[in-house]
């Protein structure tokens, strides 16, 4: 059997079909695109809940869509171990699922902002960084407007090593300047303690082919190649 | 006992620790710069207005508490939340 993975459709969703496009035409992986009241997790071996506007982000982005039955369904992934992965309005949701640590408040320039950034990779076992290096500095684009990581315990996400990925420059320093949104510690992409749960605000699917990449990189396929190298890694 | 109808208004604001980008615009953007040099701070909101059905007004408060925390109305890593205003509906 081959691998399989899901991508949840919520109403407002709109990186869905990118998301769909990548992992099958670029990644060549098996994909289906699911409603979210009609998920069911038993024929997966992956979720990605992708990036948009789920529900208008109404009271808070991510909040209705974390009430959701797909994430009932989600939580039983995560429980066993698959990987359950959110980009953008993705990250946001499993933030108020609890399915990862913190919460993202308005930027501070309290403006969307759409534009390429570096990502610096901090953590490289996750189930969506394990085909990079620690310290490798990665190009993406970011398109939010509430991507202000915060966090009461940020000395606890250090010490479990549950932080993945953070905005720097191109040289992997950690300043201000590279910091897009205010985020505290610059954090761009966060993991629950085992690893198989990755949240991130960047854009990987938007940044997978040449053709898309304002200086031809294609670091967005790095992301998806290491959930796939996870799951193959947890059949095995 | 027939229910009545409670009004329960809640402000939701950003935890101190968290930057609040609206306030701090109004105060150093506006009023700053307008002469109101004696408001030393301003915070931003969320203001919401429930209409519920209960015995009592102990009754009422402690549903929107309920419904607060349960479904996460409010986000209790960056926010507080304080019941304004608990009234019978006239």
């Amino acid at each position: 059997m081959g691998i399989k993975i899901a991508v949840i459709q919520f109403p407002g969703a709109n990186c869905d079909l990118d998301t769909i496009h990548v992992i099958k035409n670029v990644i060549h992986i098996d994909v289906d695109l699911v409603w979210h009241n009609y998920f069911k997790e038993s024929k997966y071996d992956g979720v990605i809940l992708p990036g948009g506007f789920s529900f208008g982000d109404y009271l808070r982005g991510g909040i209705i869509a974390a009430h959701s039955p797909a994430i009932d369904e989600a939580k039983i992934m995560l429980k066993d171990g698959r990987p359950v992965i959110g980009i953008c309005n993705g990250c946001q949701i499993l933030a108020e699922a609890q399915f990862i640590p913190g919460a993202f408040l308005h930027n501070e320039s309290l403006k969307f902002i759409c534009k390429w950034v570096n990502l610096k990779v901090e953590n490289n076992n996750t189930a969506f960084s394990n085909k990079m290096n620690v310290g490798d500095v990665l190009a993406l684009p970011i398109a939010h407007a509430e991507g202000r990581y915060f966090t009461d315990n940020i000395k606890e996400l250090e010490d479990n090593n549950q932080i993945v990925f953070r905005y720097s420059t191109k040289q992997g320093e950690l300043t201000d300047d590279a910091n897009p949104n205010g985020s505290l510690g610059n954090i761009a992409g966060i993991c629950n303690l085992e690893q198989n749960c990755i949240g991130l605000m960047p854009h990987p699917e938007r940044a997978s082919e040449k053709i898309l990449s304002p200086k031809g990189t294609e670091h967005g396929k790095l992301f998806f190649n290491s959930m796939i190298e996870f799951i193959k890694k947890r059949a095995s | 006992m027939a229910l009545q109808e409670f009004i329960v208004e809640v402000i939701i604001t950003n935890k101190e620790k968290a930057r609040d980008p609206t306030g701090e615009t109004i105060k150093r953007d506006l009023l700053a710069k307008k002469g109101y040099k004696m408001v030393s701070n301003v915070r931003s909101g969320q203001y919401l207005r429930f209409n519920v059905n209960s015995e009592n007004e102990e009754r009422a408060k402690n549903i929107v508490e309920d419904l607060l925390n349960k479904l996460r109305i409010f986000n209790p890593v960056t926010q507080n939340f304080k019941i304004l205003k608990l009234q019978k509906e006239s």
